[in-house]
């Protein structure tokens, strides 16, 4: 059985390693949109970690509102701070400048409000 | 800036290098309180020992958890009414997996909370699947019924609240204290309490998503 024991120790750190990784580039990248993506998946990733923690209500539960709401409501909270923040074509000289960056990379900020 | 983010990077390694020599040290296979629980599962009515400490040893959290929920959909409401995002028209991938899952989500809800009795499951995690169904549905242009706006809304909002409360003081009239149930029955009576919070759990969680309190609120 010292394979299997192995092969666990080696899921789990793989495991560990994949929430580091995803948290990590979830607050990394620029773009809005990849970054709930990331977000949703590292809720799944943590749902297969309180799995591996013996604690199934609570993975279950995080799936459900981690994974499946918390991602909706991240999503319906961008489109509407898109809809807030696009300026109305008329008003529009230049090529519009790249609203996604400057809210992103506050969003990435570890000392942002 | 870069001074502080200087300063940050160590503080933040130090914190989670922390962490780690704590949970390392931590002494192993420390049973904790599983064999008090164990002892008395028999005569808490369930045999899922997580359900017997959320449903009956604790229960007085679990209700203040409920009452937490319910500030928490005030909270957002006070907002007040704000221009919802125009919805995309749902495009025909998402209204034909909305059609193929919502009937498999609702009956996944009612096995979760049938099945929190004797498996991993319960009341919260019923609550969210059965939010979540009504998320997809929202998603694709769903509009609640207009009848079900401000009495019934605010009916089933605090239902969960209530149906606890009910259930916790009719234990009062029998000699008992406050949520203690009588071991013979504690089984239904915990299955009451969590069909009223899986409804009231899965209202508050789809008004979380929505947003917006129902139209009609303010007479003025």
């Amino acid at each position: 059985m010292e394979a299997l024991n192995l092969l666990t120790w080696a899921i789990d750190a793989l495991l560990g390693l994949c929430l580091l990784w995803l948290a990590w580039w979830a607050l990394a990248t620029p773009e809005l949109f990849r970054a709930i993506v990331l977000f949703v998946v590292f809720s799944l990733f943590l749902a297969l970690v309180w799995v591996r923690l013996a604690a199934p209500d609570v993975a279950l539960a995080e799936a459900a509102i981690g994974a499946g709401l918390t991602g909706a409501l991240l999503m319906s909270a961008m489109a509407r701070l898109h809809a807030a923040t696009a300026t109305p074509p008329e008003l529009r000289g230049s090529p519009e400048p790249d609203t996604d960056a400057p809210k992103a990379a506050d969003a990435g900020r570890p000392d942002s409000p | 800036m870069t001074l502080m983010r200087c300063l940050l990077i160590p503080l933040l390694m130090a914190i989670a290098v922390g962490l780690c020599l704590t949970i390392l040290s931590l002494p192993e296979g420390e049973p904790g309180l599983q064999e008090a629980v164990a002892q008395q599962l028999t005569d808490s009515g369930v045999r899922n020992p997580v359900t017997a400490v959320l449903l009956n040893f604790r229960a007085y959290d679990t209700l203040l958890e409920l009452v937490v929920l319910l500030l928490a959909v005030l909270g957002v409401w006070s907002f007040g009414a704000h221009a919802g995002a125009s919805a995309p028209g749902a495009g025909e991938v998402l209204d034909a997996l909305a059609r193929l899952i919502t009937p498999i989500l609702i009956l996944v809800s009612v096995y979760l909370l049938w099945a929190g009795a004797h498996a991993p499951g319960g009341a919260f995690q019923a609550g969210a699947v059965l939010s979540a169904a009504a998320v997809l549905l929202i998603l694709c242009g769903w509009q609640p019924p207009a009848v079900l706006g401000r009495a019934p809304l605010r009916l089933g909002l605090t239902l969960g609240i209530t149906g606890f409360l009910l259930v916790g003081m009719s234990t009062l009239f029998s000699g008992r204290s406050l949520l203690q149930y009588p071991p013979d029955h504690a089984g239904s009576l915990i299955m009451l309490i969590e069909t009223a919070a899986t409804g009231a759990i899965a209202l508050t969680l789809t008004l979380l998503f929505i947003g917006t309190a129902p139209a009609g609120r303010n007479p003025s």
